[in-house]
């Protein structure tokens, strides 16, 4: 499958966060995606972004544009933070360890068509979510 | 950049939020806002968030915990300008902003607020004197 990239994007405060969400909105726009699919992928990637920003304190958002037979649009969010010891859990509604509402996961999860989540504590934390055309 | 202007309109104080708020900026806004309620005695509080293209499970927190704060010093809030697509996301991300007050604009919210304040706390409390505001 075809795909491009824009520079990724460091997430090292909140300034990142916000630019992170402007792209990602803007590539979406470009793609063709509605104001409400728009809405969906930039919250996603803002709670994605704002775990990296919280737990790992840096990490790196890439945005691709998928241009096979179907189109859509892939966001990674990396980062060499602390890891997820149960992924499992972190994907429970309202399971949090910082006195968060603990949806960050689960909704981008529920806003997204599709979420990968790979994890290993001491070594980082990779989330891959796509939203189809 | 946390720089929130607040107005004071008959009993209820106005806060539009325009600016993205990191985690600091974010509690001096709530601070300032409970601040502005004792000192102006304030017993409602409208948040314009019509400006916000993205509201995520944080800020939504923000505003919840905010509403809880201001209803512990007496004012009731009323959060408006949900823009639709706004209102979808949150739905699906799972916030439901129970036990605040929502309206679709600035006059419909100080309308609301107007009618919430003016009956008695405990009919609040259930929803009986607002109810369609309640989500």
């Amino acid at each position: 499958m075809e795909t491009k990239s824009i520079p990724p994007i460091e997430i090292t405060s909140v300034e990142g966060i916000i630019a992170v969400r402007q792209k990602v909105r803007e590539l979406a726009s470009k793609m063709g995606f509605g104001t409400v699919e728009q809405t969906r992928i930039a919250t996603a990637v803002s709670e994605l972004a704002r775990n990296i920003y919280q737990f790992a304190g840096k990490g790196m958002v890439t945005i691709f544009s998928l241009e096979g037979d179907r189109k859509g649009i892939q966001i990674v969010c990396e980062d060499d933070g602390p890891g997820i010891a149960d992924i499992e859990l972190a994907m429970t509604d309202g399971y949090s360890t910082i006195k968060s509402l603990g949806l960050g996961l689960p909704g981008a999860k529920r806003l997204m068509d599709e979420f990968l989540i790979e994890s290993e504590p001491g070594k980082g934390t990779k989330v891959t979510i796509t939203k189809w055309l | 950049m946390a720089e929130i202007t607040m107005m004071k309109i008959g009993p209820a104080l106005i806060v539009p939020i325009q600016v993205e708020l990191h985690n600091r900026a974010a509690a001096q806004v709530q601070e300032d806002i409970i601040q502005n309620i004792e000192q102006t005695g304030a017993r409602g509080l409208l948040i314009d968030v019509s400006k916000l293209a993205v509201v995520d499970s944080f800020l939504g927190r923000l505003i919840g915990d905010t509403a809880a704060m201001a209803r512990i010093m007496g004012c009731q809030t009323v959060v408006v300008g949900l823009q639709p697509e706004v209102a979808i996301t949150l739905m699906e991300l799972g916030l439901h902003l129970e036990g605040v007050y929502t309206a679709l604009n600035t006059e419909t919210g100080l309308e609301l607020l107007e009618r919430v304040i003016g009956d008695k706390v405990d009919e609040i409390e259930t929803g009986h004197s607002a109810g369609e505001g309640v989500i």
